[in-house]
């Protein structure tokens, strides 16, 4: 069951989060609250499993390259090609998706001859076509994701 | 392009800051800065937007948001930019980018990614974004997620090579 506190951590802070010292004790100040409030609360958070992380959402392409890569593969193959492409260090996001494309996963590597070269492994070890489908703009501005954590 | 410095910190912080009431000191420590050099460092790269953000980073399905789908357009070249700042702009988008097509098989060159509740919630939202974007002659498709088989956070290899 998630408090106000909890909620307020999770709307109010996926973007204004204190660039300071001690952040937690400015969140801390802010609402109200103790700072051991604070930390118990995103330890919670985070333990449950309803944060990843907090830290940074870095530009894609700028430090290491990433793309995106899709693939059309048989039903009743998807689960163990979903296994061989996790296995992977490199992807970070694998998804499976309606549609004949139907294995969604995003390949992050230090620069694009090795981002090339998994690819090119995935599809000897998988038997099938990875469609890369890298970035060419971004026209999103990340502001968050606000929750409607009321119903 | 980046200071070997500022890549030492995000590898280091990618992963996430501690819940600590100190979170920076270990890190400022092995850098050999203090910490008031890793938070302005910080607080540089975001001006900078290399940081696109810093914060929480939530996880959407387990918080409810179940229907997400992925939703990719054939727009004229011309008018890509445009409309991909457009789409942008509207509340329940939560990325917005566009990519190379691939011939026939695969036309579409602006893709967006709309979180919500349910799979309606999500389509009506979608029939917003269509009327108030101005795309309703564009071809699309709409590809829901089903299983997810991996999700973790970029995790940026700590050096070039």
């Amino acid at each position: 069951m998630l408090s106000d506190l909890h909620k307020h951590l999770l709307n109010d802070y996926q973007r204004d989060f204190p660039c300071s010292e001690q952040p937690y004790r400015e969140i801390a100040d802010d609402l109200g609250v103790s700072e051991q409030q604070v930390l118990s609360a995103l330890t919670e958070l985070s333990e449950q499993q309803f944060i990843s992380r907090v830290g940074p959402v870095i530009r894609p392409n700028h430090i290491g390259v990433s793309c995106l890569v899709a693939m059309a593969v048989p039903p009743e193959q998807l689960e163990s090609i979903a296994e061989i492409v996790n296995s992977y260090q490199e992807v970070n996001h694998n998804y499976e998706r309606e549609n004949r494309f139907n294995l969604w996963f995003v390949v992050i590597a230090a620069n694009q001859t090795h981002l090339d070269q998994v690819l090119c492994d995935i599809e000897q070890h998988t038997g099938h076509t990875a469609m890369p489908l890298p970035l060419i703009r971004d026209y999103f501005i990340n502001l968050g994701f606000e929750l409607n954590l009321h119903d | 392009m980046i200071e070997p410095l500022d890549r030492q910190l995000l590898t280091a912080i990618q992963q996430g800051l501690a819940i600590t009431p100190r979170p920076y000191t270990e890190l400022a420590e092995k850098l050999a800065l203090s910490e008031q050099d890793v938070v302005t460092r910080i607080s540089n790269l975001k001006r900078s937007g290399l940081i696109k953000r810093f914060g929480i980073i939530v996880k959407h399905r387990r918080l409810g948001y179940r229907a997400n789908a992925m939703v990719v357009w054939d727009i004229p070249d011309a008018l890509v930019d445009e409309l991909g700042q457009r789409i942008s702009q509207q509340p329940f988008v939560n990325l917005c980018y566009q990519r190379p097509r691939q011939g026939e098989i695969w036309p579409y060159n602006l893709f967006c990614m709309i979180h919500g509740k349910s799979r309606e919630v999500v389509e009506a939202q979608l029939q917003t974004l269509i009327s108030e974007c101005g795309l309703e002659t564009f071809n699309y498709e709409v590809l829901f997620s089903r299983r997810c088989f991996k999700q973790c956070g970029a995790i940026y290899p700590a050096s070039q090579g």
